[in-house]
């Protein structure tokens, strides 16, 4: 199936937003802080006409971004929490007139102490506790006990689109058109901090270069900047950022630290889970705690044990503020498992894809928050065709004691919104009859993965269409219903069943006519559905018990590398993925996701580093935050494992997320397989080179 | 300062130190030219500089005086670009779009002979963050494959 944006992406026709421009245009510009805490004393202006400024001041509703907690100012009154943080705005109609800013503008500031350390922070954003069985119990059952400390960095998004918009006033209204993931959550901020009607509120999604989470909650105070400057000068104003000021201002990656205790039989079976997990949420909560949920209820891994403890904290420091990026706390947590299973098989001298198949968990076991999997769940058809596959076993053994390394790792991801999160969201999806078929109208955003083709594909097929009659509304507020956020691996299932559910409709209520021949006898109708859980699904957010997720995906992948004994360097040699996600609704697109997601999990194990100094990002440039390049790319075998999902559209889980969560810890494996103990990423060079000073090629230290 | 813009004799009044990449969006309207981080390193800005694959980001307007441009608006003119574009849609090389028009461009100049190699060191300078690559790498071969059987 032809992908519905292609060829305007092959043309350059598709407009992205910094190629729309709109009569009186300014461009905006924010003034930012320069310190990671403190206060504003004094604010000094001397800038000729022709500049708009704006600052809290100008702010019609309450100051803050509307996302979960009201705790982050769009504009700072006088408090500083972070070097990003926003303290004025400006426009003017020549972009050239908004360099060098700082020698016009001067902020006097009282410096505060900062804290960058999780762990020395007094402010806690969220606490979550999971507890299953009888903690003590199962470490008396216990023959040995195996701990661990497991460390992951900050990871940028790198969408190769900065973050950009547009907003254009007008007659009471605002209008703001620009790249994101989430419409309705920039709609719901504007609505807040404007004080306005949300009817007098438009969103518009343009073309979006990437998101990866990077788009889902920042595109909402760079729109209410923009609406702030374009109220105030009356005229519509552009902000784009640059590359370096969307590398030092928007969010990363959570920075975590895990810690397990874990229990065991001398055969290898899990007895106890002790698992505490510790996310940096940066300077204020945004989603810190959904973050945080996401992490911990995958901290556990994809295993069965009868007794777990999970204890996580998200906590304020002093940079700015991290945020969504795909996988969503849970590349951390299973970042920790998956490279604490190794070290556990290490120590009972256990083969570790035997210790993973002795305690996988399998249809009708329960998970760490008491949910009961069904018959999709594929741990172990998962690990079997990965081990398979790359001929696991036999690698593992011929380069034994060489500087080739062959590691694995097992995962699942929950997909939709976790716990109650789909029924709080209620999310709705519209499908409008054309005389030649149907549109589509959801605010799921197309970001690359291919949202408009595989929704067309679910609609065309549950109406017995051609794909060619299926159109897909572009995602903007004044037309299409709420669906919800595009994240969490939800696209497909959650809002893909929602048109399902219209498409039957559809045809129910079209009869024997076709789509051409009702139109014509009786005129256009649309159809809503609105999101309903499976029955039977029960969840607490009191007790975190139940079920987190309508399903999950499950994943194996398995890393080969070779480490250069001179420079350290380490060179992905292959890569298998393996993948069950119900069904793939366009098998090429679900590639797509998992072999891109891949690649952005070896960079997270090995080169993508962000360098925090003072606070600030201090290699906030493409030349020095080292993603993959064609030239790094490891052949990748990804095979696709359909076990289907009864409430999924055609059966389909989420896909997305998932690819991002395994190469870490299996890069991480690989490297131990090589001589390396490594827990902490990214595994630079240097990272690797001081192990290898350290402890020489023994197993010990850190 | 006069150069061929995709075929075409152009004639810009423009600062000669202006980057190449903000005349073709400005000046030209041609918005198809992307900008991914203006420091030379993601290839989102690369255009065809007499046939050679370039920033044009690094490209002051001066240096282009007399010589051929080649843009994503102007690709399918060239001798595999129509292969390419039709490729990166049917072998899934473009996802998010926005390195696609330089990834195409810096793909342009390969003969349908190339090896392997030969095509991941011509898009060595150009990033994608959705694919991984390999989803582009199947696109380009499939495209020269497609451009020796039209020959």
């Amino acid at each position: 199936m032809r992908r519905k944006d292609g060829d305007a992406k092959v043309t350059g026709a598709a407009k992205y937003i910094d190629d729309l421009t709109f009569p009186g245009m300014l461009y905006g510009a924010t003034v930012r802080s320069s310190i990671p805490r403190g206060t504003i004393t004094a604010r000094h202006i001397s800038l000729p006409d022709g500049y708009t400024v704006a600052d809290h001041r100008d702010i019609p509703g309450p100051n803050y971004v509307a996302l979960i907690d009201p705790d982050q100012p769009c504009l700072a009154v006088d408090e500083i929490r972070h070097v990003a943080e926003p303290l004025l705005l400006v426009a003017h109609a020549d972009k050239d007139a908004l360099l060098h800013l700082d020698t016009r503008i001067s902020i006097e500031t009282r410096n505060g102490t900062p804290t960058y350390d999780p762990e020395a922070s007094d402010v806690c954003f969220k606490k979550i506790a999971i507890d299953k069985g009888d903690l003590d119990a199962g470490f008396k059952a216990a023959d040995v006990i195996v701990d661990g400390e497991y460390r992951t960095a900050h990871q940028e998004q790198l969408y190769i689109e900065t973050n950009g918009v547009i907003a254009v006033p007008g007659d009471g209204r605002m209008t703001v058109y620009g790249s994101m993931q989430c419409p309705y959550y920039v709609h719901r901020a504007l609505v807040v901090l404007l004080a306005l009607p949300p009817d007098k509120v438009r969103v518009v999604q343009t073309e979006t270069g990437g998101g990866f989470g990077g788009k889902e909650e920042y595109p909402s105070i760079l729109a209410c900047h923009a609406a702030i400057l374009a109220r105030k000068a009356g005229r519509p104003v552009k902000m784009i950022y640059d590359r370096v000021e969307d590398l030092l201002a928007t969010t990363k990656r959570h920075p975590s630290i895990v810690r397990h205790r874990t229990g065991l039989t001398r055969d290898g079976r899990l007895t106890a889970m002790d698992i505490d997990v510790i996310m940096d949420g940066g300077a204020y909560a945004t989603l810190s705690a959904v973050v945080l949920s996401r992490g911990v209820i995958h901290a556990a891994g994809p295993y069965r044990c009868d007794h777990i403890r999970i204890r996580g904290r998200a906590m304020m420091t002093h940079t700015p503020p991290n945020g969504a990026f795909r996988g969503f706390g849970a590349p951390q947590t299973l970042f920790a498992i998956e490279a604490h299973i190794d070290r556990i098989a290490e120590q009972l001298q256990i083969d570790p894809v035997r210790l993973r198949e002795q305690n996988a968990l399998r249809p009708g076991d329960t998970t760490a928050t008491g949910q009961q999997l069904g018959r999709d769940a594929s741990a172990l058809a998962v690990l079997r065709d990965a081990v398979k596959r790359s001929r696991f076993h036999q690698k593992r053994k011929a380069w034994a004691g060489t500087n080739r390394g062959i590691g694995l790792s097992l995962f699942l991801h929950g997909s939709g919104f976790t716990g109650g999160g789909e029924v709080k969201l209620a999310s709705k999806a519209s499908l409008e009859l054309t005389p030649r078929g149907a549109r589509i109208l959801v605010a799921s955003t197309e970001i690359g993965q291919g949202t408009r083709t595989m929704h067309a594909q679910i609609v065309a097929d549950a109406l017995g269409l051609p794909y060619d009659a299926i159109d897909v509304h572009e995602a903007d507020t004044a037309f299409v219903p709420d669906s919800g956020p595009t994240v969490a691996s939800r696209t497909c299932m959650i809002v893909g069943k929602l048109l399902e559910r219209c498409a039957r409709d559809m045809r129910r209520r079209l009869g024997t006519l076709t789509p051409a021949q009702y139109y014509k006898k009786h005129g256009a109708f649309t159809v809503t559905s609105q999101y309903e859980p499976p029955p039977g699904l029960q969840w607490s957010d009191e007790t975190y018990a139940g079920d987190a997720y309508g399903s999950y995906a499950w994943g194996c992948n398995v890393v080969e590398l070779e480490v250069d004994p001179v420079t350290f360097d380490v060179t992905p040699l292959n890569v298998t993925a393996v993948a069950e996600i119900g069904k793939a609704i366009h098998p090429m697109m679900a590639i797509g996701q998992i072999e891109g997601g891949t690649a952005q999990g070896i960079g997270y194990a090995l080169t993508e580093e962000v360098v925090m100094k003072d606070g600030r990002m201090a290699n906030a440039q493409l030349t020095n935050y080292i993603i993959p390049t064609p030239l790094d790319a490891a052949p990748m075998d990804v095979g696709l494992l359909e076990r289907p999902y009864a409430h999924g559209p055609f059966g389909a889980k989420g896909v997305g997320e998932m690819p991002i969560d395994g190469p870490a810890p299996a890069v991480i494996n690989a490297l131990r397989h090589c001589g390396f103990d490594i827990r902490s990423i990214p595994a630079t060079p240097e990272r690797l080179m001081r192990a290898r000073l350290h402890h020489g090629f023994s197993k010990a230290g850190t | 300062m006069r150069f061929t813009l995709n075929g075409k004799s152009r004639t810009v009044n423009a600062h000669p130190m202006k980057r190449l990449l903000d005349v073709l969006r400005g000046e030209c309207g041609l918005t198809g030219t992307k900008e991914g981080c203006g420091e030379g390193e993601c290839g989102a800005c690369t255009v065809l500089l007499d046939g050679v694959a370039v920033d044009s980001c690094l490209v002051p307007l001066a240096h282009v005086a007399g010589k051929k441009v080649i843009t994503i608006e102007g690709a399918a003119a060239t001798r595999t670009g129509k292969a390419l574009q039709n490729a990166f849609v049917e072998q899934g090389g473009a996802q998010c779009g926005i390195c696609t028009p330089g990834m195409i461009l810096a793909a342009a100049p390969l003969t349908s002979h190339a090896s392997f190699d030969e095509i991941r060191t011509a898009l060595a300078g150009n990033l994608c963050r959705c694919t991984g690559y390999p989803a582009i790498f199947r696109s380009v071969q499939s495209a020269l494959k497609a451009s020796k059987r039209a020959r």
